[in-house]
């Protein structure tokens, strides 16, 4: 591996705060690091902890949600539930030998173009010091053992 | 509902350059060509701008011509433009609900202008991860609701008053409600509105009594908006008089036009130590009163707490004009007072404004640039008056005034409960306080949240003019749904297998809505969704352990396809497919 390891994070971001957050980022022309793979979802409620570790599984080495500020959900309270949900993920993921700082819940609203910017750019940093997800690397030794 | 899922999807791609804006960092060609080896993708091109007549054309035609039953255009964010192509692909016959927007200039060009090689692997990984929801996306019907032929207009300065009446001219009802005891907000306290120097009392006297003699507005005074619940078309709204008087309200589209006030610059330049420094509004309430007793000198300090470098950064738009025009009043009033206006940089914009400033040179009116490291000090001087020390940017020497009365242009801020009401209405504020709109250049007085509108001043700084002709512009947008009677809603709302549902309600108990409800059949509970309550956040699917709901439009099949696609490599893709 002479380049640089590129961590691929999939990030779910709501309709509402979060995406028009990193619409704003680009219209106000804030460069950060290409590394994020955005979904769109309505809101933070709807991210089954089944996708997180489905990203995970899929060889994704981090992954974000980011949605409203507390107090601003566009639903009422699905932010919460998107928290405490990731709160008690992040426990399983160490149980399964993947960091949790892999897996990152923010507050992004629809004005902090900047602070999404940031977000993406700090945790691109985290995970390209923890390396490659050991979740892909293990599985990419499956794959090449069975092929 | 995922029946027809058997059906083959025919998918098109269309790949923008949006002019360079796309095309000048990402290698366009390179993703059609991509976009091609892709799984179900019969079709793909690239548009200069695929949203221009031509490219909307392009899209029909190819419908026809490949026989399209699926359509992705890779552009823009779907938050502006995904109405434009979902219509383009209704009129070609392929329900709205089977397009699909892949984001590659806000979230790619625009984020990574000099990463071309990366940005351009990135939008193909966009596009890939847009197939892969495309292929399963399943045609929806969108349920009609009534709107109620009311609206509620939420404060009633001068932006509140136009919205209200130019909405009652329309034939709607409205209720106007302002927190004060009185009508007329900011203006209130002005005493001349420039350009035209006309007396602020006069015009805004005018309207409130229009206001109040028209049977179609209700006006609420001395009351606050309590709790707002429903949607676009009927808003349940509750308003407070006092502490404990309440009215229920049924609402069709919302306008808020909550004004600002201004920034009370307490500790600085002696604001609030010294009787003679005040602010611009102050002094407008003692021209107004006729109060000014004659000073030998005045002083007016500009940008004082705003454009700063942190926190109020920006510029308050209106100070600059406000100095001015009270600058040339002192000297109408008292020929022999010398006014002096110190300011950073003097942004007298716009067709009516510039010739101010040059009239305001020639009354007389001594300018001094100062600059934002070297501000100037005001102490007190002999014989209670004020010594004001700037250091003069053009000469470049230091310069002292004795001053009877120094006048602080303080930036007009957010009400302090604004918070609470943009929690109340979910809508957002940006970082400088002010009501945020959906998009700045394309849907500058509405927000993102359906049926609710932004004007004047709880917008951001603006003068009487401007804030006027955004009321007229509001007015005619929250008119639309209620002339339209009748509106289609998005169709993204939760949907239940009876089969699956093991009746658990943890469903019931995550939604903020009570959307859900649990019924009995054959002695099983199962729960059911209430279509007309559901907005469709899905957290009741992220929740359900059977997996007996389904997300409309964003289904686990959609959002995991999407995932899988995420982080794969592109080159692997056809592969794994």
């Amino acid at each position: 591996m002479t380049e640089e390891f590129e961590p691929k994070i999939v990030g779910f971001l709501c309709n509402w705060c979060s995406y028009a957050g990193a619409d704003l980022a680009g219209v106000s022309r804030i460069q950060y690091p290409p590394n994020l793979r955005i979904i769109r979802v309505m809101c933070s409620g709807r991210v089954d902890p089944a996708f997180i570790l489905e990203a995970f599984r899929s060889g994704a080495d981090g992954v974000l949600i980011a949605g409203c500020h507390p107090g601003d959900c566009h639903y009422i309270a699905g932010n919460y539930k998107a928290q405490r949900r990731g709160i008690l993920l992040k426990k399983l993921l160490e149980q399964f030998g993947v960091e949790p700082q892999r897996l990152k819940i923010e507050f992004v609203s629809a004005s902090e173009g900047a602070k999404f910017a940031a977000v993406v750019k700090e945790m691109v940093e985290t995970i390209k010091k923890l390396g490659p997800s050991p979740l892909k690397v293990q599985m990419e030794g499956l794959t090449y053992a069975s092929g | 509902m995922e029946q027809s899922q058997k059906k083959t999807s025919r998918i098109g791609v269309f790949v923008c350059h949006c002019g360079v804006n796309i095309g000048g960092v990402v290698n366009v060609p390179e993703v059609v060509e991509y976009a091609k080896t892709l799984p179900d993708v019969v079709y793909a091109e690239d548009n200069l701008y695929t949203c221009s007549s031509d490219g909307l054309n392009k899209i029909k035609e190819s419908i026809a011509k490949y026989n399209l039953n699926r359509v992705i255009v890779a552009s823009c964010t779907p938050r502006t433009h995904e109405p434009l192509f979902r219509a383009t692909c209704e009129e070609a016959g392929v329900n709205k609900y089977l397009f699909e927007m892949a984001n590659i200039r806000e979230h790619c060009s625009w984020a990574h202008m000099h990463e071309h090689e990366r940005a351009t692997e990135k939008a193909k990984d966009i596009v890939r991860m847009a197939v892969a929801k495309a292929r399963l996306l399943q045609p929806q019907t969108e349920p009609e609701i009534d709107v109620t032929p009311s609206a509620l207009v939420i404060g009633g300065g001068i932006s509140g008053i136009i919205a209200a009446l130019c909405l009652a001219d329309q034939r709607f009802k409205v209720s106007l409600v302002e927190k004060e005891p009185e009508l007329g907000g900011m203006l209130r306290n002005l005493h001349k509105l420039y350009p035209t120097m006309q007396d602020a009392s006069e015009g805004l006297e005018h309207f409130i009594q229009a206001v109040k003699s028209n049977k179609s507005i209700d006006v609420f005074t001395s009351t606050v908006v309590k709790e707002v619940k429903g949607f676009i078309g009927n808003f349940k709204v509750t308003l407070q008089k006092g502490n404990s008087e309440t009215a229920n309200l049924d609402i069709g589209t919302i306008v808020v036009a909550t004004g600002a006030t201004i920034f009370e610059p307490v500790g600085m330049y002696g604001y609030g130590e010294h009787e003679n420094v005040i602010t611009q509004l102050q002094l407008e309430r003692l021209l107004k009163e006729g109060q000014l007793k004659k000073p030998e000198k005045v002083v007016m300090i500009q940008c004082v707490g705003s454009r700063e470098e942190k926190g109020r950064t920006y510029c308050s738009r209106v100070c600059c004009m406000t100095a001015l025009k009270n600058a040339m009043f002192i000297r109408e009033l008292y020929p022999e007072t010398d006014v002096y206006l110190l300011y950073r940089d003097l942004q007298t914009y716009g067709q009516h404004y510039e010739h101010h400033h040059r009239e305001a040179q020639e009354k007389g009116i001594r300018f001094i640039k100062y600059a934002q490291e070297k501000p100037p000090e005001v102490v007190a001087g002999k014989n209670g008056k004020l010594e004001v020390n700037v250091y003069h940017a053009l000469l470049g020497e230091q310069i002292k005034i004795e001053s009877d009365l120094v006048v602080l242009s303080t930036p007009l801020i957010q009400h302090k409960d604004a918070k609470e009401l943009s929690k109340m209405l979910k809508v957002p504020l940006g970082s400088d306080g002010f009501f945020f709109e959906a998009h700045v250049k394309l849907r500058p007085i509405e927000f993102a949240t359906d049926g609710i509108y932004v004007c004047g001043t709880a917008h951001s700084p603006k003068d009487t003019a401007e804030s006027v002709s955004q009321a007229f512009g509001v007015a005619s947008r929250a008119a639309i749904p209620m002339a339209l009677k009748r509106l289609r809603t998005e169709a993204i709302t939760a949907l239940v297998d009876e089969d699956l549902c093991s009746g658990c309600r943890i469903c019931e108990a995550v939604c903020e809505y009570s959307a859900i409800e649990m019924q009995e059949k054959e002695g099983k509970q199962t729960s059911k969704v209430l279509e007309a309550l559901c907005k469709g956040c899905g957290t009741c699917g992220a929740s359900c352990p059977t997996g007996a709901i389904t997300m409309r439009h964003f289904t686990d099949n959609q959002l995991v396809a999407q995932v899988r696609a995420a982080p794969q490599v592109a080159k692997e893709v056809t592969k794994h497919d």
